[in-house]
């Protein structure tokens, strides 16, 4: 069966990267047959979704500040329909993880994350999110934002260019394409369970920054 | 560096002679852990008029409970300095009116910049409850023949009926993650509490298992708008314990990327204070002009926000051809288009209401509290390191240090605007004349510093930024302390909120202009 | 054109078919939802018209890959917003929480009612046209203050109290600004009022007290509508998201549309009492440009001349920094309402002196 990929308007689908990541995602989510009217409210839906990613105005450091650059006028994210940032995590649709995130600040984070209304997504965004990046050896450092939360797209760097960011939030707009808002086959989670198992679109780099040991 | 050490009993008397024989700013309180000859500290002091520097130290050798005299009456900023020691070393301050941890939670097991910490998980997980409220200031004092003193004092901070809201940490107004816990009266500021360290990263500790090459890395994410600076603080110090020369070549090369970087964060500045006043149009225009700096960065160092640039020895790469005139050109366009930010806000009437007369820090206190770089310049001290303790080629190039005399925000803002032309000023008489030579010096993968205590200190985008090491004859250092720039002005802030309202907090924060993971670190 | 022949032409067909109860309740039916429908489209132009005039002015291009020129961005929002969750509260008042945000849409959408696009083309009018549209818009403030109150959450609660004070107090002065047009126009028909403006513009007739009363007018709108520079209510640096901090989804996206018609209704009432409603521009002794002008129809004229306000308030919420609720307040009890009680007796003189054109 020939399976439905996601369209873009900005990049053409071959020329991302990790698409075995994204098709095997699709196989999964596709197992069971969907009604022709169910999937294409799905497809409208999603269309709308995929177009509208509010995030959330969060950032500890640096990353933050290409976040701000990313919205400004040079490389203006508000392009591709992520317009709003919207300051209160209700309205949110996605968080963007910019910076580190340290043992006093996970369970402000964990509660903001815990705050906005699903659907919900989550962004790492450079090397300190994806895994502690240069401070990974420190005492009050977490290492990689997804043990405390589920990531669906890693973006690398130290800081992520612009250019990578606004590609990291195509990769989570083609993952928003293929999801299954109806018929709750999306998302098997269980509000007791603390975390629920990530789906992951873009490869976690093994170390995000520079290397600092030798 | 020299330290004199005095003796436990004699540190308030020496220190307070010292403050009235003028040294009246106090730079650095660095905590030290020096094993088996006690836990410490090292009081660095200047006098603001003389520039004069001295450098004492006083140190404990008990570890279970150890004790000290706290200074905080006599230089405000020590308040919160002695809080960061005791968060790290453990070591109680006797007089000090609030002795709570200041980085970590407070119910984090151990102080970890001890030599002896155990920094397992299992000892301090990652805990995904929320912080147990602690709202308690506690007081020590010392009691007759003893040592260390039974806590004398235990108040309530907030009460129970005050309409208490936490701004932060999550919160768009205070660039990051700060957070305040303010006590309100309708839309009135009348109790402060600031908490800091949700970006406490460790750094300092980090820093002592790495070679000195290694540090580096760090620098630049701390204040990452003064990432250059920083950097540049640290390579000096290291090339002063070194003994090397660098060639005038790498000299003029950071002195003229310190200022492009000054630029940059101002620039970055004046457009979040545009973003935190309403005006998002200033805002846009401020990122704007402020990717043609970005530009430049990464025509060389190949980085934008994060240069990496400074290595020990000189710069990592060398300027690229035609690289001048592109900076040329970008001095012309930002005087151009400062202009037209002024305009459209920093003249506005709006602005000038919101800010004028709004946080007011007086010269003394600024000293008091050692809030340098703009902000003390605004309040009428002259703090520039570049002029106090010229560094690379600030000794002969002619600038002016501006000077402005109300101390309230609108005031800083105008800091900035001077400071931009100032800087273009510099830029201008640096690029043509470039000497030809080598961009940096060979030195060896490892490094060993000497024994000794080492420090240098630049003029950062927002302040002093100073670094101090101590090394032991080792690859790597056995105590690294960076001076934050940001950690005076959250102090300050104490003070100078009182009675505002909270629109005025986002005024104040805005212009104050702190970056949270340098204070943190 | 005028629009009483189509609606007359309906109720006559319906008559023939019902009986006069029914007629009545389905032309009710009827007009509701030309109504809704017409609020959402209007909601819909101004979301996108917001977001392109704002990139315009800081340099940006705004929404461009959602649909040609990302005309279709905003519905890709509502589709959005359709399906988020919304969220319930632990301690909050529910049943407030969940009314605030139906408040706050019923009165813009009440107000919106009065609003002559034409000839004939106007829900609701009477004789005390304008009174009514004062009442319906002030009661907006009530679900604001609910809302605020409701949410449980200290930052919505210091947020609705900014608004209750500020909308409360600015609603004077633009009573006071209706008031001086209508002294004008010596009624209080909304109909009436436009009609009056026939033979020219009342920015015209009444020039200096009634271009005083236009400004007036434009900076107390556009602090009952809680926008820039008058945005405290959702301070967004200072209180996260004001009053709906804790509204998600569709509830949030009610407070969301309503902000954006009340820019549109605080707009287009400028237009029918200061600018002519939909009366073509009139300028006595050219005859003949009269006549090209009174070819264009009236509904042109309405939307084109409420769109113009629309933008001059655009560009002023784009351009300035936002007031401190202390001067907001002093500008409207120390300026504002002096000004406009004197402009008041300044329009009286006017027009007991026959000094009016």
């Amino acid at each position: 069966m020939e399976m439905k990929k996601p369209y873009i308007k900005s990049i053409p689908y071959e020329e991302f990267k990790d698409n075995e990541t994204l098709e095997a995602l699709i196989k999964e989510l596709n197992k069971e047959r969907t009604n022709v009217v169910v999937g294409a409210l799905d497809d409208l839906i999603n269309w709308g979704r995929s177009n509208s990613l509010w995030s959330l105005t969060f950032a500890t450091s640096c990353c933050g500040i290409e976040f701000m650059s990313v919205g400004a006028a040079r490389y203006d994210f508000a392009r591709f329909g992520f317009e709003v940032t919207r300051n209160s995590p209700r309205q949110a649709d996605l968080i963007m993880v910019a910076g580190t995130i340290t043992h006093k600040m996970a369970p402000v984070l964990k509660r903001l994350y815990d705050q906005m209304a699903e659907p919900k997504y989550v962004v790492a965004v450079g090397g300190c999110a994806i895994s502690g990046g240069p401070f990974k050896g420190s005492y009050h450092v977490v290492n990689g934002v997804d043990k405390i939360l589920p990531v669906d797209v890693y973006i690398p760097g130290c800081p992520p260019r612009p250019e990578a960011i606004l590609y990291g939030m195509m990769q989570l707009q083609r993952k928003v394409k293929v999801e299954k808002f109806f018929g709750d086959k999306n998302r098997h989670q269980n509000p007791r369970d603390v975390r629920r198992e990530p789906i992951i679109v873009t490869n976690a780099p093994i170390d995000g920054c520079e290397k600092t040991d030798k | 560096m020299d330290i004199t050490f005095i003796d436990k009993k004699d540190v308030r008397t020496t220190l307070r002679k010292m403050r009235e024989g003028g040294m009246d700013f106090l730079r650095e309180l660095i905590g030290m852990d020096w094993g088996e000859e006690g836990l410490g500290v090292i009081y660095i002091l200047e006098n603001s008029c003389t520039h004069e520097v001295a450098h004492l130290a006083v140190r404990t050798t008990e570890r279970q409970r150890p004790a000290l005299p706290t200074v905080c009456d006599m230089w405000k900023i020590a308040e919160l300095y002695e809080r960061e020691v005791y968060d790290f070393y453990g070591i109680h301050f006797t007089g000090h009116p609030d002795m709570r941890r200041l980085f970590l939670r407070n119910d984090w097991e151990g102080f970890p910049l001890r030599k002896d910490y155990d920094a397992s998980e299992a000892i301090n997980p990652i805990r995904l409850t929320s912080e147990p409220p602690e709202d308690l200031q506690r007081s020590y004092e010392i009691e007759e023949d003893k040592e260390f003193a039974a806590i004398a004092k235990r108040e309530n901070f907030m009460h129970f009926d005050e309409y208490v809201i936490n701004i932060g940490p999550q919160h768009p107004a205070t660039h990051g993650v700060l957070r305040f816990r303010l006590a309100l009266a309708g839309e009135e500021i009348r109790k402060i509490d600031i908490h800091c360290g949700y970006i406490h990263r460790g750094i300092e500790k980090l820093c002592e298992s790495k070679t000195y090459p290694q540090l580096l890395a760090f620098t630049d994410r701390l204040d990452y708008l003064s990432a250059h600076q920083n950097r540049h603080a640290l390579c000096m110090c290291i090339e002063k314990a070194m003994g090397l020369e660098i060639t005038p070549r790498a000299q003029y090369i950071r002195t003229i990327m310190d200022e492009l970087q000054r630029i940059d964060s101002h620039l970055l500045m004046l457009s979040c204070a545009a973003m935190d006043l309403g005006a998002l149009t200033a805002f846009i225009y401020g990122f704007r002009d402020r990717e043609k700096v970005l530009d430049i960065f990464e025509e060389v160092t190949g980085g934008r926000l994060i240069q990496n640039y400074n290595i020990i020895g000189g710069v990592q790469a060398d300027i690229t051809a035609g690289w001048e005139v592109k900076v040329k050109d970008y001095c012309t366009y930002q005087l151009d288009k400062i202009k037209e930010f002024e305009d459209l806000f920093v003249k506005s009437i709006i602005t000038k209401n919101r800010m004028t007369g709004v946080g007011v820090l007086t010269r003394e206190e600024a000293i008091s509290y050692g809030a340098t770089g703009c902000t003390g310049r605004a309040a009428g001290w002259a703090c520039d390191v570049r002029k106090r303790h010229p560094y690379a080629l600030y000794g002969e190039v002619d600038f002016k240090e501006v000077l402005h005399t109300h101390g309230d925000s609108y005031d800083r803002v105008l800091m900035r605007i001077d400071e931009i032309k100032q800087a273009v000023h510099i830029i201008r008489q640096l690029i043509d004349n470039i000497p030809a030579g080598e961009y940096k010096q060979k030195t060896k993968p490892i490094i060993k510093l000497p024994e000794g205590r080492f420090s240098a200190s630049v003029e950062g985008s927002r302040g002093e930024f100073g670094v101090f090491i101590e090394s032991h004859g080792d690859k790597n250092p056995y105590r690294v302390k960076f001076r934050p720039m940001g950690l005076p002005l959250i102090a300050s802030m104490h003070k100078i909120l009182k009675g505002c309202k909270i629109a005025d907090l986002i005024t104040i924060g805005a212009t104050l202009d702190y970056v949270i993971p340098d204070i943190d670190r | 054109m005028d629009f009483s022949t189509i609606t007359t032409a309906i109720d006559n067909l319906l008559r023939t078919y019902m009986p006069e109860q029914a007629v009545i309740l389905a032309e009710c039916l009827l007009i509701a939802l030309c109504l809704v429908l017409a609020y959402v489209l209007f909601a819909i132009v101004m979301i996108f018209m917001e977001r392109k005039v704002c990139a315009a002015f800081q340099c940006r291009v705004g929404p461009m890959r959602v649909g040609y020129w990302g005309l279709l961005q905003v519905f890709a929002d509502v589709f959005k917003m359709l399906i988020k969750e919304i969220i319930s509260i632990k301690r909050s008042d529910h049943i407030l929480y969940s009314l605030a945000p139906y408040i706050v849409v019923m009165s813009s959408v009440l107000t919106f009612s009065c609003l002559p696009f034409a000839r004939g083309l106007q829900a609701l009018d009477f004789n005390i046209g304008v009174f009514f549209l004062m009442a319906a818009s002030s009661f907006g403030v009530l679900g604001i203050l609910l809302a605020g109150w409701s949410s449980n959450n200290k930052f919505s609660m210091i947020g609705a109290m900014r608004s209750g004070g500020q909308m409360i107090s600015y609603e004077l002065s633009v009573g006071l600004c209706m008031l001086t047009m209508v002294v004008l126009g010596g009624t209080m028909q909304i109909s009436a009022i436009v009609e009056s403006q026939l033979d020219g513009w009342f920015i015209f007739k009444g020039h200096i007290p009634a271009c005083i009363a236009f400004v007036i007018y434009l900076i107390a709108g556009n602090a009952e509508t809680n926008r820039a520079p008058f945005d405290l209510p959702e301070a967004e640096s200072e209180l996260t998201a004001g009053y709906h901090t804790e509204y998600s989804g569709m509830h949030f996206g009610f407070f969301y549309v309503a902000e954006f018609m009340n820019v549109f209704i605080v707009s287009a009432i400028a237009s029918t009492l200061f600018l002519g409603g939909w009366a073509p521009l009139y300028i006595p002794g050219l005859n003949a440009v009269n006549a090209v002008m009174g070819y264009i129809p009236g509904i042109v004229w309405m939307l084109g001349k409420t769109f113009f306000v629309i933008w001059l308030l655009m560009w002023i919420r784009w351009t300035f920094p936002r007031l401190r609720i202390d001067q907001v307040l002093v500008l409207e009890w120390q300026y504002l309402v002096p000004i406009g009680l004197v402009n008041l007796l300044l329009m009286t003189i006017c027009v007991v002196m026959g000094w009016t054109f």
